[in-house]
């Protein structure tokens, strides 16, 4: 492995514009990140924190209304924002691939399952019928699917929600990326099935050593699952780090929030640490921090100057006025 | 005190008959089930979609008709109930349901909504009715002028508020919550189960708490029911439950939660295939085809539960004389 990360986003923004561009939204604003070869990246926030859209900037799948207005994106040592739309084409799916949260939505209920998983392949490869299908066993075999000669030849409303999750999950490791960006990919299944898949997504990430972006809004998931954890509210990377640092020593009072608002197993009827208020409208952002509202510990500065990221480690950092190194 | 009963609940729910008229069978959603909620106090229902929770829920609620056994409210059995005393237990049993936004009627006004099971049980003067719109309003933590706007006036934390005031307006005894906090946003939920925790024991309410969340069912609950396939697998007190689990499904259920800390080990219990279809349950025990701990009897003999180890478990594991 070399120190090169594989995945750097210098303060990467992406915002939506109103057509008469009277409105702004920043849903990711000014974001820095890294991540190297191997490693698993949580990026943890609620609905509207601006995840999602980071995920589509990444891939540079943004609706019409969203546009990259600065910053810098590179993969693998080539600049991702200077590429065409055909060169992107070929990076998506085949070096950089995505799961998304709802596997009904994203697989084509007119196509067998064996097209589905073997379209990636014939694609990027040029492979023929024949070797598609045989990729698309062996992948339905190294997502653990039973009978898979037979899986093959169905269609995705004949399997329950487990196992077009896992389909998805055979699509998207079908070229071997380099990178695997999964967007909630756990949401809508059961808790037994969740933990299969969690773990079939890190043997998956072990004998490939594909680097792994774990979009959640769900911290335990992070716990599990993550060397790494980038905390986002309102666009922004609030806190980043190491995950052991982020959940034994978090900085931002946010992140603090978080954790403390999680209900525990055997903690029995006792009231939770909860964060007043709800998350801020993305248009209408105040002055200085966006948690300002809802902080605890809120000072003057917090609402005249946004605080800048502050290392508080060589790897953990945080936007918070508190944050000390 | 015991303030409602389930005794071998049953609710099958038939299929369509074929072609030739041979009996197709019926979905087992709920099959034999025995339990007890007691005044003032949670019961958490757990399990897995299919489980039966959900069709739990619905006939207390008398949305559904049991097929047998039958549900006990106060002493009294719901079968003998004349039409006053079933006005009497529907407003005694409350509901708030897991996706406000589809739970709220948008053309109504919030003081509307929260007013209208008053209105439709109670000769009621609509001074009073403000008066009473304003007193709830404020219990759940919205202030007095929300009565005036519309549900889409509000987020999802508040929204579900807004349910939970309408479910306070008769005064309840029991408040079914199916999923109350799983379509919120994770900042918002703790408002909420706090909240809760907090009317509960300000007004002495009793809960039917079901959800996946498993932290979440351990945390607000006294008594916890594991539900598998339509049937009770461990029936007892939260903490006993959710921190040593006997059965093996509990046990891979709760060692599936997520873990709150990166350091918290837990013996991962990773289950091999997926839930059978409830039309036609495996015999015997019916988790015994994804079991760990299989026995040869598990297929013949069906477990009852038992008390061990300070709850009730069904397995044969725990049987004495195995």
């Amino acid at each position: 492995m070399t120190d090169r990360p594989l995945l750097e986003l210098d303060r990467l923004s992406a915002h939506y514009v109103t057509a008469r561009g009277t409105r702004i939204v920043r849903a990711v604003d000014e974001v820095s990140l890294t991540l190297r070869a191997g490693e698993t990246l949580g990026v943890v926030g609620e609905s509207g924190s601006g995840k999602t859209t980071l995920a589509l900037t990444i891939l540079r799948l943004l609706p019409t209304a969203a546009r990259i207005v600065s910053g810098a994106m590179r993969f693998d040592g080539e600049d991702l924002l200077a590429k065409s739309p055909a060169e992107m084409r070929r990076i998506r799916g085949k070096r950089i691939a995505m799961i998304l949260q709802d596997p009904m939505a994203s697989l084509n209920p007119l196509f067998t399952v064996g097209d589905q998983v073997g379209e990636g392949v014939r694609v990027h490869e040029h492979a023929s019928r024949r070797t598609a299908r045989e990729r698309a066993g062996a992948l339905l075999r190294a997502v653990r699917i039973p009978a898979a000669a037979q899986r093959l030849r169905e269609y995705p409303h004949q399997m329950s929600g487990g196992m077009r999750q896992r389909i998805v999950g055979a699509i998207a490791i079908s070229c071997e990326p380099q990178l695997l960006i999964a967007d909630e990919p756990t949401t809508s299944l059961d808790v037994t099935i969740q933990a299969q898949y969690l773990k079939l997504l890190r043997d998956i990430q072990r004998e490939h050593g594909l680097a792994l972006i774990f979009i959640t809004h769900n911290l335990g998931i992070v716990a599990r699952m993550c060397d790494s954890v980038a905390v986002m509210y309102a666009g922004r990377v609030i806190e980043a780090g190491p995950v052991r640092q982020i959940f034994n020593a978090p900085a931002h009072p946010y992140t603090q929030a978080l954790i403390e608002s999680i209900p525990r197993l055997g903690g029995g009827p006792a009231r939770l640490t909860a964060i007043d208020g709800q998350p801020p409208d993305l248009a209408t952002l105040p002055r200085g921090c966006s948690f300002q509202g809802r902080c605890p510990r809120v000072i003057d500065h917090c609402r005249e100057e946004e605080p800048p990221a502050v290392d508080l480690t060589a790897q953990h950092n945080a936007r918070c006025w508190l944050a000390k190194r | 005190m015991t303030l409602l009963e389930a005794q071998n609940l049953t609710k099958h729910f038939p299929l369509r008959r074929g072609l030739f008229g041979a009996d197709p069978g019926a979905v087992r959603a709920v099959d034999g089930v025995n339990f007890t909620v007691d005044a003032g106090r949670t019961l958490g229902v757990v399990g897995e979609s299919g489980c039966g929770k959900s069709t739990t829920a619905k006939l207390v609620l008398k949305l559904e008709e049991p097929t047998a056994g039958e549900i006990r409210f106060e002493g009294r059995a719901l079968q003998t109930l004349d039409a006053a005393g079933l006005r009497q237990y529907r407003r005694s049993v409350q509901a708030v349901f897991q996706d406000p936004f589809a739970s709220l009627n948008p053309r109504m006004r919030v003081g509307a909504i929260i007013a209208e099971p008053l209105v439709t049980n109670e000769p009621i003067a609509g001074a009073e009715v403000r008066k009473r719109v304003a007193r709830l309003l404020d219990l759940v933590g919205l202030p007095a002028r929300s009565a005036d706007l519309f549900p889409h006036e509000f987020s999802g934390g508040q929204r579900q508020r807004i349910a939970i005031a309408r479910a306070l307006s008769l005064s309840p005894k029991l408040v079914v919550l199916d999923e109350p906090v799983s379509a919120l946003d994770v900042s918002i939920r703790a408002q909420i189960l706090n909240l809760l925790v907090d009317l509960q024991r300000d007004l002495g309410l009793a809960y039917l708490f079901i959800a996946h969340d498993l932290a979440a069912v351990a945390h607000m609950s006294h008594t916890i029911a594991v539900m598998y396939l339509g049937q009770l697998v461990e029936y007892g007190p939260a903490k006993v439950v959710a921190t040593d689990p006997k059965h093996p499904y509990t046990q891979a259920l709760f060692s599936a939660a997520l873990p709150s800390h990166p350091d918290e080990s837990r013996d991962e219990i990773i289950l091999t295939g997926e839930v059978p279809s409830p039309v036609n349950p495996p015999s015997g025990c019916r988790f015994h085809p994804r079991c760990p701990h299989v026995l040869p009897r598990c297929a013949p003999e069906v477990p009852k539960l038992r008390s061990t180890f300070g709850r009730e478990v069904a397995c044969h594991l725990y049987d004495p004389f195995r």
